[in-house]
């Protein structure tokens, strides 16, 4: 197979950090190309250099033999480099056509020609075999129809590579499959594609190589088929994979006294509905679901930002007709949420600020702890937490996603909550700290604090909870006690079968 | 690891105006007394900056909840108004069947700018209006409800006590500088002896992780629009005792925007987040330095508004990460060839 | 109607109603209201407003906003008069200048919004102060222009039935917007506005020029003030450095009224020709009525955007309620 798109030695710096460092990579036609790493790996540096959005401070790219050096997004996809991002980079007040065609649409003499515009975006549609009105608002489509507009928009320009960013989390398996079956095509056309995924499943089903990186460097490129998932995963985290071997205290212990929250068939129209559930001290239920099945929503309901429309809460015994996060949180119910850019951290403030905020809040705005208080409670967090680098004076932005994650942990153990919600506080952070957090969980658990835990990856799901609440199409619909628990037979109750 | 403070090229700013008042502008720094009282260029700065200085002390919290104020101004109009209709002339007060009513002039002024404040509250807290558009509202109606009240007249007065809010002076300081300095002072502890400055930077900052850890974030910004409505009616109330007279049309006009540039040259993001109240008054300074700079070196006056553009401009890219990226590049580059 | 273009359409269907019901209200009230010659005089009484606004309109819909035009405006008159009277130099160049005047301060503002990063209402704030020292650096006092060409100008009129006339501000006032509807429906750059509005970032990612668009926003908008100018230099015949002394505020309520949203992506520049309209349909009613004095228009004003700004509020609601459904 020809060589597409060479890179060699490629190095990018930020301060205090080298992000790439000597990368080579190289991408033939026709092929999909595995982009591996854990978080801070430098596989979205690597994007980000290829796309133009942080160019690198050195080293050459190639693309067909030609020296590149795309400045801009813009720049790229004139090289023939587009990208599909893990968040749909659309604009949601225009139109599907228009999303589609934007910068290329067709014009006469008398500017953009519409009529046309509608049938070229009609066919691009057609391509993915999805049938929707192109004229609709973008923003009247579920967050997967647009990623497949994305990928549509990304496919139209006469791409030589194409970079898929993360593309799937969004999308069901259906959507997966006939996303794939347009890749085959495109390799069929002799397209080149990075494939950069968390999902282990859908990269072996589709790649042909995989480049794993770590900490900035190239570990090294192998044929798919020369790669065990295990050796794979042990490359990635540079460590033996043994450790994710499923823990025996969660199997031992059950619940100790009457329930904190229990709810009977909580709903919210649009939403969730029929979430039966009932947390103890010492228990640490888990949500287990797919995307998009109702899990997010389920811990939105029992931490009251959102409030209920049908079924009842009852919060130590006394029903509640809803809750709010001010309240929740006043009975000792806190809520770290997935989204920690939008819902989480406070960017420009400081670590120590971001951690003891909560407490603050909790104790009034009148009753400022002093700055030595503050100090020494920060740091005995940030110890415990291990959180990198351990500067509490530091603005929390300048931390990594793992170490934001531990901060914002340390933010609720600071105020010791009864219960605490946790959706997805794994994601996007590397193994190590994965580890940690998990491990500080349970010990949380094993002295009588109680946890609701929401992860997309059922090893973890199986390791750490006691019981574990299945979730599919937006309703609870079934409970697993403490020995029903096993990945077969949560995989077995979300399909359904 | 000390940081250097956001406010750092405001003060290297303003230090480098009033180094080349030491040097070019003699008898700058003389300060007589007179009756008791201190005079001065540097007096005088301090003394003409109280206005926009208040309002830039109410304008810094609400820029720091990621707001702006832009009715402080006709706000200003407003309490002014109030207070030089209260105090006019027996039978030239439009309100209160023709009686004046000096004793209520103040509290009441305060209490209609407050509400004004409150008004600005609403829209942005309550009903979620962006704040640039809610505020719009009072700047373009609020002059009209001030000539409303005024019955379209400039109102003028003599009040000796009233005066002296603006005119005269407690121990040689003049007054409006220690309303100036108890307006900090009362900010600086409510903003940093209590935890409520650290709840409008989390406002500012993200509101909705803010919502999720327990803050009111509604609460917070309703208070903030209030205080600078509060501040506006001070600040309208010195103007107006200044020249013993309440212009509908032309009270505060501008001034909106001074305190704006101030708060921003200060070192507060527009965008919200961490405020600096030092900052403000600072950037507050800087715009009245420059102006007493250019009346007393003789220039014409219009100037100081295209020097208050080329400082502010200068000041925010300095600031701008982007700016500061080229220039860094340009140092790097320099060596090479 | 879906939900989605509810949020599109519905602004500018209420817009307009409001308008044909205060026409329709003035008329009932006042004997000579609804007639040709009045919508004359209240398009070219506003004519200098609805250039600006409709260059403004670009900026909004790219979620900026540009609080120059107003002192620009006031530069362009005073550059456009001083250099007829004083320098003698023929009008039909003379008014060519405050054009390009505007055009390279806009653009100016637009370096360093859209390269260097600065927030947008600063930049143009200082852009404000810069105009009006300019201006009143030029001349404090008003400039009457004094010239054969102009006065034909001025006087130059296209005769309509009824007594009415169409004056060559309201013609490029009328021009302007027609050019606007197409820029901003049949042009790239007009998309990528409203692109840049919908979301600036994933523009950026869709390969857009985003910041070379940012720029032309302003340098249109520049322009368009800079020919306001030109415009209330025709119409008071002469050029006046404090003119045009809290027309940004005008300018943006009109922007407004007419459907534009301030956080950007969504309105149209037919939108704003409603609102200029509305606002003139105001400003004459209350000349009408006589009694009632000019700050009622103000408070008018406050009122009606008031309104339209609960108004969007409601029609945001309804749009998400119309998603998460």
């Amino acid at each position: 197979m020809e060589s597409l798109l060479q890179l060699q030695g490629l190095e990018k710096r930020f301060p205090g950090t080298v992000a790439l460092d000597h990368v080579d990579f190289d991408l033939y036609e026709g092929e999909v190309h595995a982009l591996m790493g854990e978080n801070g790996a430098g596989k979205s540096t690597l994007i980000k250099a290829l796309t133009g959005v942080h160019p690198p401070d050195s080293g050459t790219m190639s693309l067909q033999g030609k020296l590149i050096l795309p400045q801009s997004p813009e720049d790229a996809v004139r090289h023939g480099i587009s990208t599909v991002y893990q968040e749909v980079n659309l604009v949601p007040n225009l139109t599907v056509m228009e999303n589609l065609l934007l910068g290329r649409e067709p014009r006469g003499p008398f500017g953009i020609r519409w009529k046309e515009m509608r049938e070229r975006a009609e066919s691009a549609i057609a391509r993915l075999g999805l049938k929707l009105d192109v004229r609709a608002p973008l923003s009247s489509l579920s967050v997967a129809l647009q990623q497949m507009v994305a990928i549509s928009r990304a496919l139209d320009v006469s791409a030589k590579v194409l970079i898929l960013d993360e593309p799937t989390s969004s999308l069901d398996s259906d959507e997966v499959a006939a996303l794939f079956t347009v890749i085959r095509q495109l390799k069929a056309q002799g397209l080149g594609v990075i494939f950069v995924t968390h999902f282990l499943d859908q990269m072996y089903e589709i790649s042909d190589r995989i480049t794993v990186l770590r900490n900035g460097k190239k570990v090294g490129t192998w044929n798919a088929t020369d790669l065990p998932r295990l050796e794979l995963v042990t490359q990635m985290i540079g460590r033996d994979a043994s450790e994710l071997e499923r823990s025996d205290s969660v199997l031992a212990d059950a619940a100790l006294g009457s329930p904190i929250l229990e709810t009977k068939g909580l709903g919210r129209r649009g939403s969730v509905s029929e979430v039966t559930l009932s947390v103890s001290p010492g228990e640490t239920v888990g949500l287990a679901g797919l995307l998009g099945s109702g899990r997010t929503e389920t811990v939105k309901l029992l931490f009251g930002v959102a409030s209920p429309d049908s079924g009842s809460l009852k919060l130590d015994g006394r029903s509640l007709a809803r809750l709010k996060p001010k309240s929740a949180i006043r009975a000792g119910i806190g809520y770290c949420s997935e989204d920690r850019k939008r819902e989480g951290i406070f960017p420009e403030l400081t670590v120590r600020e971001n951690i003891l905020i909560l407490a603050q809040v909790k104790s009034g705005w009148y009753k400022p702890f002093s700055l030595q208080k503050q100090r020494s409670m920060a740091t005995d967090l940030v110890g415990r937490l291990k959180v990198q680098p351990a500067d509490i004076e530091r603005p929390i932005q300048t931390l990594s996603g793992g170490n934001q994650q531990k901060a914002l942990l340390a933010r609720w153990l600071a105020v010791e909550p009864r219960l605490l919600l946790l959706d997805e506080p794994t994601r996007g952070i590397d193994v190590g700290a994965k580890f940690e957090i998990m491990a500080l969980v349970e010990n949380l658990r094993q002295a009588g604090r109680s946890f609701v835990f929401v992860s997309s990856e059922l090893p973890e799901i199986v390791r750490s909870c006691t019981k574990v609440l299945v979730m599919r199409d937006r309703k609870a619909i079934k409970e697993l006690e403490s020995g029903a628990v096993s990945e077969e037979r949560i995989v077995q109750e979300i399909a359904g079968s | 690891m000390r940081r250097v403070p956001s406010w750092a090229w405001a003060a290297m700013v303003l230090a480098g105006v009033l180094l080349f008042n030491a040097l070019f502008t003699p008898g700058f720094f003389s300060i007589v007394i007179r009756d008791g009282r201190f005079f001065g260029s540097i007096v005088d700065i301090f003394n003409r900056a109280a206005p926009v200085g208040l309002l830039a002390l109410g304008m810094t919290l609400v820029i720091a909840t990621g707001g702006v104020d832009l009715s402080v101004g006709a706000v200003m109009a407003i309490g002014g108004t109030i207070a030089a209709g209260l105090i006019s002339r027996p039978g030239e007060t439009p309100f209160a069947g023709g009686k004046p009513q000096p004793a209520m002039a103040i509290p009441v002024a305060l209490f209609g700018s407050l509400l004004c404040g409150m008004f600005n509250g609403l829209l942005v807290a309550v009903i979620e209006l962006q704040p640039i558009v809610a505020t719009l509202l009072l700047m373009v109606a609020g002059r009209g409800v001030a000539q409303l009240l005024a019955n379209g007249q400039i109102l003028t007065f003599h009040d000796s006590g009233f005066a002296a809010l603006a005119r005269g002076a407690t121990l040689g300081i003049p007054n409006p500088v220690w309303i100036l300095l108890i307006g900090f002072v009362l900010f600086s502890v409510l903003a940093r002896k209590t935890a409520m400055g650290l709840f409008v930077e989390a406002t500012g900052s993200n509101p909705v992780a803010a919502q999720y850890v327990g803050i009111d974030a509604r609460a917070i910004r309703f208070a903030v629009y209030a205080l600078s409505g509060l501040c506006a009616g001070m600040a309208g109330l010195i103007t107006t005792a200044d020249i013993q007279a309440a212009d509908a049309n032309n009270a505060g006009l501008y001034l909106e925007l001074d305190a704006i540039l101030a708060v921003s040259v200060g070192g507060t993001a527009l965008a919200g987040g961490r405020f600096s109240l030092v900052g403000s008054m600072i950037g507050a300074l800087l715009m009245q330095a420059l102006t007493t700079t250019i009346l007393t070196r003789g220039v014409s006056p219009e100037i100081t508004l295209v020097l208050k553009a080329a400082v502010v401009v200068g000041v925010c890219l300095l600031q701008a990460p982007a700016f500061r990226e080229i220039l860094a590049k340009r140092i790097r580059r320099a060596p090479a060839q | 109607m879906s939900r989605a273009s509810l949020k599109e359409k519905l602004p500018i269907l209420i817009t307009a109603s409001v308008l044909v019901l205060l026409t329709l209200a003035a008329g009932l009230r006042f004997d000579n209201f609804l007639s040709l010659r009045v919508l004359m005089n209240l398009i070219a009484d506003n004519a200098f407003l609805g250039v600006i606004a409709v260059g403004l309109t670009f900026v909004i819909l790219t979620g900026g906003i540009d609080l120059s035009v107003g002192s620009m405006m006031g530069l362009g008159g005073i550059v456009a008069a001083e250099l007829i009277t004083v320098s003698h130099v023929h009008p039909l160049i003379a008014l060519l200048v405050p054009i390009a005047v505007g055009g390279f301060l806009g653009w100016g503002q637009g370096t360093l919004i859209a390269k260097l990063g600065l927030p947008p209402f600063l930049v143009t704030l200082s852009g404000l102060f810069l105009c009006r020292g300019i201006a009143l650096a030029i001349s404090r006092e008003s400039v009457q222009i004094e010239h054969p060409f102009f006065r034909t100008l001025t006087n130059w009129s296209v005769s309509l039935p009824a007594k009415a006339s169409l004056s060559l501000g309201s013609i490029v006032f009328i021009l302007v917007v027609f050019g606007g509807m197409i820029l901003a429906r049949q042009s790239r750059f007009g998309r990528t506005v409203y692109a840049i509005g919908g979301n600036a970032n994933s523009a950026e990612l869709m390969g857009l020029p985003v910041r070379r668009t940012l720029v032309w926003t302003y340098v249109l908008s520049g322009m368009c003030a800079g020919l306001g100018g030109v415009l209330f230099a025709l119409y008071t015949s002469s050029g006046n450095a404090i003119s045009g002394t809290g027309l940004e505020l005008d300018a943006i309520a009109t922007v407004v009224i007419g459907g534009t949203l301030l956080s950007g992506g969504y309105g149209s520049v037919l939108g704003t020709l409603l609102g200029v309209l509305t606002l003139g349909v105001v400003q004459t009613a209350i000349t009408f009525m006589g009694t009632l004095s000019s700050w009622w228009t103000r408070i008018v004003i406050g009122t009606l955007l008031l309104f339209f700004m609960l108004v969007q509020k409601v029609i945001e609601l309804a749009a998400r309620r119309g998603q998460t459904t």
